[in-house]
């Protein structure tokens, strides 16, 4: 079994409100020093076996079609190593 | 006139759609989000609410049910088709209309009377208004914030595509002021308020949103 890593980002030109509310909340913390928060979407797939360039061009292609959002987002694909 | 609404998991507006159509003089038909059939309507309606829990994104999911096969096969056909708030997600997220909607720029949920002016009449939705006409339906959303790349509201905005368009303190963030677009062809609708909610006088908002219903009417009537 191999987990692969789908990370998801809104671009950079989309407002992230929930990113800009967790920025809000930091100093209240007394965490100062924090410029910008911005907030994604973590995916892991666990997947049969050890992933082929093939199978991992298959994870970028449910990346783009179901996991992002090409209009608003950006991701990017890794395996994770134990 | 048979006019489909689809219900999916997390619909809620789909009575209400449904009701509306009733009151345009359509026949109302309950479409499934697991059939792969549109039991021959003549126009489809993808109501609001919040289709599989809205989870990933707002109708990123409902985009892979079955009846989206066919939703999307018709609409390119020329079949018309209305997606109001959720609808409106749903068809973004099928690409038959261009865009996304995101959280709202204030990230309240916002529910209220809405001022609009229709800037299209001559989709088969919007037949019934005038070009500049102003009207209030509610807007109720809490992921109503229209965007897309400057190039595309650049093109929208040249091909007239923009069909209503928010009157006065942008309520949600959409750029552009932009409550709904149609598709290039302009059978394809979406918009975030939801004019299903203001076809009778005894139940708020008024009447102001029935022409969108009565509009596909007359331009099936007329066809």
């Amino acid at each position: 079994m191999t987990r692969v890593v789908v990370d998801v980002m809104l671009k950079p030109e989309i407002l992230d409100p929930q990113g800009k509310a967790v920025l809000g909340a930091l100093p209240r913390l007394g965490f100062e020093g924090v410029r910008a928060v911005r907030q994604g979407k973590r995916f892991e797939l666990e997947l049969d076996g050890e992933p082929d360039d093939a199978r991992l061009a298959e994870v970028a292609s449910v990346a783009e079609m179901l996991l992002s959002n090409p209009v608003i987002e950006t991701y990017t694909v890794r395996v994770e190593r134990g | 006139m048979r006019l489909g609404v689809v219900t999916f998991p997390g619909s809620l507006d789909d009575g209400d759609a449904r009701r509306a159509a009733e009151r345009a003089g359509a026949e109302s038909v309950v479409l499934w989000h697991g059939d792969h059939d549109l039991r021959g309507v003549d126009a489809v309606i993808l109501p609001g609410g919040f289709s599989y829990g809205d989870y990933l994104r707002c109708g990123a999911i409902a985009r892979f049910a079955p009846v989206m096969t066919e939703v999307v096969t018709a609409a390119g056909q020329g079949l018309p088709v209305l997606g109001i708030c959720n609808g409106f997600q749903i068809l973004c997220e099928s690409h038959l209309l261009p865009g996304a909607l995101v959280r709202n720029d204030h990230r309240k949920f916002v529910c209220r009377g809405q001022r609009l002016v229709i800037e299209d009449a001559s989709t088969p939705w919007t037949t019934r208004y005038d070009a500049g006409q102003e009207i209030t339906v509610p807007l109720k959303n809490g992921e109503g914030g229209y965007v897309a790349d400057a190039a595309t509201l650049d093109r929208l905005e040249g091909e007239g595509r923009v069909v209503v368009r928010y009157v006065g303190a942008n309520p949600n963030g959409s750029m552009r002021r932009i409550a709904g677009v149609r598709n290039k062809r302009g059978n394809v609708v979406g918009l975030m308020p939801h004019p299903e909610h203001a076809v009778d006088e005894l139940c708020g908002a008024g009447t102001d949103g029935l022409g969108f219903f009565t509009s596909v009417v007359t331009a099936l009537v007329d066809s």
